[in-house]
């Protein structure tokens, strides 16, 4: 990692610390060519992020419903206080957590799982397996949520009639009626939609493991297991990881299911549709954007335990390291 | 070099043709936009035989608005408060107009046309346009709940309801003693709240007795007899199971399919339940014999001494306040809600007229046998609470009155009361 921080053709001293300050021309004009190049799409990213971010903040500090603007009046803080002491947010808190952390441990699992079978078929195979597999990640969110709402629904749902064998599934079962099994379908249909997703990272990492590796590990005699405890998964560590980061900070602002499916009825509510519901549905921008911004922070946390705590390193996931 | 030019100015001279002859659309006569809720293309019409009744006075586009009320509403609000002046008339649900009105994102009607668009109309259509005792839209058209009934469940009740009307207790009693489903919506959902205020102002009550208070000072009249009759019949119906197990996310539509079934019973439900149930019959996906066996009657009382107050739906037209051709859209909404318009609507697509003259049309009483009973039940229909808070109000009682079975008489009132209060002082999130 140190050395991709210093330019390609700078030099380094006899002590071996670069030499940053005598960089060479080509050096120069390679960082400003560099500079050039990202920079239009630097400005661009600030101002549809940074500008909308600065902007919600600000209006969280304001009691400000967008029907009845001349009472808009600075609250100081008071929206937090709001927010932060409702169970409503806590309860939708808790439901986003618990999504995000099952739907991401079954995706990783099934995801690896489908990325080896990519990985290791036959080379007639890998085409259909791969856009077979792909399948699901490109159909949009809320057309698949619709697909599992009306396949699970009470009155037009087919899955009731089809798995009636299964204990406690019967034609009575109104799966959007209760907290459990709202959420069952819910996390499925997320699941079965990002799981492609997910493979896709990991069959990166796996093409990344050298094959010299696991030939030599097996002429030592390890088995199948060993090898990919031993040999395959610490090689692309950093595949997973960003994975799992990828999908965690998505899974985090679940929304489409959700809306559709339940609406948040039965204990379904989850963070971002609160915001929804606070900031379009009931018009009020200042309590909406505290809890947007509230979000917003989740996301970061999430971010920094991954990057600072458990060392996600983005560079090399991509080849750089 | 010299081609090349040459290709440019032919290109840049084209580019100036297209301009002028935009330009030149634009200075025909004023363009008024109508937004409109989705329906089965009748607004397009009536939009396209107003544009021809004007003798190329204005013009009349529509735009579409989204499927649901409520993102209707929201849409609506968003562009009204960035004044918005691409929008001249809009399709509007009636609980909404005194968040838009108070605020002044509707033009004032004016006096004359006032009295001209409330002679000969349904009262509830009038109370649902009014704020603040003035017209602040258009009555248009007005919806309102039937109860629709298999009559031969009804029969073997000992019941008939289009001669003495039933309640609430005989309806779930015959559903009970028969095994049958009751046809209600339960799912967390405007239906649901629709539901409620019909039961508590059929028992008397009020939802919010003081309307036209600021936010911090609404009282609910939740606590209080009717709230527990309401509360009573809703938990009873959902503990007992007579809705049967979809019940807690049944909105109208699947109301209507359950209704359609063998166990279907009695069901409250708006009359597009006529023309969908004739469509499948038409279709072969039902049995011809179901038409046969439905029956309709003003909705089911709650006491039997008392008049029910069925619930009241429909379309009024307001005028955008920020619009560059305010006078002309009143014209244009003058039109669009002719006795003949509203009646070809009714005829056409199904939607009840809040003129009752265009109740004797001979098409009309063609399509909607029950066009009559329409009539009279939207002279009793209560609106929903009309409150510019109507959003979290409505939010509120879903969030506290879902799922039917959890509903409990002596508690639910309060809950919903302190809730909704809370919510209204903004000291808590919905």
């Amino acid at each position: 990692m140190t050395s991709s921080a210093v330019a390609p053709g700078a030099t380094t001293s006899e002590n071996g610390e670069p030499r940053a300050a005598r960089r060479s021309d080509r050096a120069r004009d390679e960082a400003r060519l560099g500079w050039w190049l990202a920079g239009p799409a630097f400005v661009v990213m600030l101002a549809v992020t940074i500008y909308p971010i600065l902007q919600a903040f600000y209006d969280s500090l304001f009691s400000y419903r967008l029907t009845a603007p001349s009472d808009k009046e600075f609250n100081a803080g008071q929206n937090y206080v709001v927010v932060l002491s409702d169970p409503v947010f806590w309860q939708a808190f808790l439901v986003t957590a618990v999504i995000t952390i099952i739907t991401v441990l079954v995706e990783l699992v099934l995801g690896f799982f489908l990325a080896l079978v990519m990985h290791r078929a036959i080379r007639q195979l890998r085409g259909v397996l791969r856009t077979a597999i792909l399948v699901p990640y490109g159909i949009i969110t809320v057309v698949s949520a619709f697909a599992w709402f009306y396949a699970f629904d009470i009155n037009s749902g087919f899955v009731n009639h089809w798995f009636d064998w299964v204990p406690g599934i019967d034609p009575d079962l109104n799966w959007f009626a209760h907290q459990g099994t709202s959420l069952f379908v819910i996390m499925a249909s997320e699941i079965w939609k990002t799981t492609p997703f997910i493979s896709l990272l990991l069959l990166a990492g796996l093409s990344q493991v050298p094959g010299e590796l696991e030939e030599a590990a097996q002429v030592d005699g390890a088995t199948a297991w060993q090898r990919l405890q031993r040999v395959v998964l610490p090689n692309m560590k950093a595949a997973i990881m960003v994975a799992v980061l990828f999908r965690a900070l998505d899974a985090f602002r679940i929304f489409d299911n959700v809306f559709i499916m339940t609406n948040g009825a039965n204990g379904t509510d989850v963070l971002s549709l609160l915001a929804y519901r606070t900031s379009i549905g009931r018009l009020e921008i200042g309590l909406g954007s505290a809890i947007s911004v509230l979000l917003f922070l989740c996301v970061i946390g999430i971010c920094f335990v991954a990057i600072k705590l458990f060392k996600v390193d983005l560079a090399s996931a991509r080849g750089e390291g | 070099m010299r081609r090349r030019n040459r290709g440019m100015a032919a290109t840049a001279a084209l580019a100036l043709a297209l301009t002028l002859a935009a330009c030149a659309s634009e200075s025909g006569p004023p363009t008024l936009t109508w937004y409109i809720n989705p329906d089965n293309g009748g607004q397009v019409e009536i939009a396209s035989r107003c544009t021809e009744a004007a003798e190329g006075e204005y013009r009349i586009t529509t735009e579409v608005l989204p499927r649901d009320a409520a993102s209707q509403r929201e849409q609506l609000a968003r562009r009204l408060a960035a004044k918005d002046s691409s929008i001249d008339i809009m399709s509007l649900d009636p609980p909404f107009i005194p968040e838009l009105a108070e605020p002044g994102f509707l033009a004032p009607i004016p006096d004359d046309v006032a009295e001209a668009v409330t002679a000969d109309v349904v009262q509830g259509a009038i109370d649902g346009a009014t704020w603040r005792d003035e017209l602040v839209a258009i009555p248009f058209w007005a919806n309102t709940q039937l109860l629709w009934y298999r009559k031969s469940v009804a029969e073997k009740a000992g019941l008939d309801p289009s001669k003495e009307p039933v309640t609430w207790q005989q309806i779930m009693d015959a559903a009970a003693e028969q095994g049958k489903v009751l046809g209600v919506q339960g799912a967390k959902a405007e239906s649901l709240t629709v539901w409620i205020n019909a039961l508590v102002e059929s028992a008397g009550g009020h939802i919010i007795e003081n309307p036209e208070a600021p936010a911090d000072e609404v009282e609910l009249g939740l606590e209080s007899d009717a709230g527990r009759a309401a509360a009573e019949i809703i938990g009873t119906i959902g503990r007992e199971g007579l809705g049967g197990a979809g019940l807690p996310t049944a909105d109208e539509n699947a109301t209507m399919t359950v209704f359609q079934r063998d166990n279907g019973s009695f069901m409250v439900n708006w009359p597009f339940v006529w023309s969908a149930t004739n469509a499948a019959v038409e279709d072969g996906t039902l049995d011809a014999d179901l038409v046969d066996d439905i029956g309709w009657a003003i909705y089911p009382r709650v006491d039997e001494g008392t008049e029910a107050r069925p619930p009241y739906g429909g379309i009024n037209l307001g005028i955008g306040a920020f619009s560059a051709h305010v006078d002309f859209a009143l014209a244009a909404a003058q039109c669009i809600v002719s006795p003949e318009n509203q009646a070809y609507y009714f005829a056409t697509n199904g939607n009840p007229p809040a003129s009752t003259k265009a109740y004797d049309d001979e098409a009309v009483q063609e399509a909607f046998p029950m066009a009559d009973v329409i009539r009279e039940s939207l002279e009793n229909a209560a609106p929903r609470p009309q409150t510019p808070y109507y959003n979290e109000v409505s939010t509120g009682l879903q969030e506290t009155w879902h799922p039917p079975a959890s509903v409990d008489p002596e508690t639910t009132p309060t809950t919903s009361t302190d809730f909704i209060t809370a919510v209204l002082r903004g000291e808590a999130l919905l």
